[in-house]
């Protein structure tokens, strides 16, 4: 069986994550130290691609990358385009797993007692050693579970990555593109094998976040 | 709170009035004394112009039928009703769809008939500056992204391969070939720029100005393009469906169809 769904999605999911892992983890650090009076607002804009509707992202991102949008017109001046290429895929599984990792993180900064990060201040730690040094470490597994977290919903992505880099294989036909195509063909074992592997990496990759997030819990509790 | 408490009563006795109004509106028109008849039709994606035309004319003249057509692939159509969906009649864009159903046993074998023709034409942007003017031209660099149908359940991409692999290109292509999922897919991504040409059938390229089209495949370069019509053998309505079936193949829908490009092949 032709297992190029498999590198391609394992691909894109291991780029999308390291792409969201350091997008989410910089804004959730931002947000959560932002006292203005938009906080709410600004969260829930960055929370809208997981709860809106994947063909609602793949729009707006049609509407972006596409050969009219402004990114796209300039692609197209440079000779290349977004739409319909690996780095598409890419992208719409960044956008719709970027909210779960933010979510996460910011989560876990906010458990941080603040008192720890005040003292790092009061001994003369820069902004950036306060986050990179004294709080990342401290929230740890909350970012651990936010990142395992944005790669299951990258590896899982479809609607917009359809919308936006199509169904080409072994270039963009991603495992949830290639379940969707071989129903839509018939081909219902092709189907069930890559949705029996889908279902059993998402399923370790849950299970392993869960035991492993438990025993950090045990082990040392968030800035006390 | 107060205020919050009778805002909220507002807002529910609201919402009552308005279910009660539409409970009522819905009586009213049940009240009519004809027996109200719902068909389901699956049609080729490509139909969708020139059935919601027919569907229209029908639907004045046969106000108590109700018919609700749902547009698609052929071949997703087909798996829609092999997996137990309830269709009465299907419209299918290739034969092989409908032979596939026969096999199974799910038409009523007796009902299957050719209705239209179609003929499949490669498509370019209309502001493309390609300079193709026959289906071997898609090897050319200029067209860097070629957009069909998913070859196993788009009878447009059927065709399509069939045409290539006479040119013997089919190979060269497949590297710059996008596939979607029915023919109205493919025309959008043409007509939006996002694939620099396609394969659609005229009947398509016509419905949009944002294409035009380069070439037309020749006859005997791919199977006739024949769109089948049955009934589906568990319908639980097939004398509507029988009817519906008799008026598609008639004077007036010929019109329709004959507008949007079709040829018709119902005598």
């Amino acid at each position: 069986m032709d297992l190029d769904p498999l590198w391609i999605s394992l691909k894109t999911a291991i780029t999308a994550t390291l792409a969201t892992f350091f997008l989410g983890l910089i804004t959730a650090w931002l947000v959560a130290g932002y006292r203005g009076k938009f906080k709410g607002f600004i969260d829930g804009v960055l929370t809208l691609p997981m709860v809106l509707p994947p063909t609602v992202v793949g729009f707006f991102l049609l509407l972006l990358l596409g050969k009219n949008g402004p990114f796209g017109e300039i692609l197209y001046l440079l000779g290349t385009a977004i739409i319909f290429s690996w780095p598409a895929t890419v992208i719409a599984a960044t956008v719709v797993a970027f909210p779960l990792m933010y979510k996460t993180a910011r989560g876990a900064f906010e458990q941080i007692d603040i008192n720890t990060i005040n003292a790092a201040r009061t001994l003369g730690a820069s902004e950036w050693k306060v986050f990179w040094r004294v709080a990342v470490p401290l929230a740890w597994p909350g970012i651990i579970a936010g990142t395992i977290l944005a790669f299951a919903r990258a590896l899982g992505e479809f609607g917009a990555t359809l919308m936006v880099a199509g169904n080409i294989p072994g270039k963009t036909q991603t495992i949830p593109v290639a379940i969707f195509f071989a129903v839509e063909n018939g081909e219902m074992e092709q189907a069930m094998t890559w949705v029996f592997m889908v279902f059993l990496i998402s399923l370790v990759l849950m299970s392993v976040m869960n035991y492993w997030v438990d025993a950090q819990r045990k082990q040392a509790p968030a800035g006390k | 709170m107060k205020k919050v408490r009778m805002i909220l009563a507002a807002l529910v006795s609201l919402m009552l009035i308005c279910s009660v109004a539409a409970c009522s509106k819905q009586d009213a028109s049940n009240s009519a004394p004809a027996q109200k008849v719902s068909l389901t039709v699956s049609a080729a994606a490509s139909l969708k112009d020139s059935m919601d035309e027919v569907q229209a004319n029908y639907a004045k003249e046969n106000p108590n039928v109700t018919v609700t057509i749902n547009y698609g692939a052929s071949g997703s159509l087909e798996q829609q009703i092999e997996n137990g969906a309830d269709v009465d009649v299907f419209i299918s864009a290739a034969t092989k769809q409908i032979d596939q159903l026969k096999a199974k046993g799910l038409t009523m074998d007796d009902t299957i008939t050719n209705l239209l023709g179609n003929k499949l034409v490669l498509i370019v942007p209309s502001d493309s500056k390609a300079n193709i003017t026959d289906f071997s031209g898609v090897t050319e660099d200029s067209i860097k992204k070629l957009a069909l149908g998913e070859a196993k359940s788009v009878p447009a991409g059927q065709y399509a391969e069939e045409v290539f692999k006479q040119l013997n290109i089919l190979d060269q292509i497949k590297g710059k070939s996008v596939y979607g999922k029915d023919v109205k897919e493919v025309l959008t991504w043409v007509a939006t720029g996002n694939a620099d040409a396609g394969v659609v059938y005229e009947t398509d390229a016509k419905t949009s100005d944002k294409v035009k089209v380069v070439a037309v495949a020749a006859d005997g370069s791919h199977t006739p393009i024949v769109y089948p019509a049955t009934i589906i053998k568990s319908s639980k309505n097939v004398d509507a469906a029988k009817a519906f079936m008799a008026y598609l193949s008639g004077p007036q829908a010929k019109v329709v169809f004959e507008k949007y490009g079709f040829t018709v092949l119902a005598k």
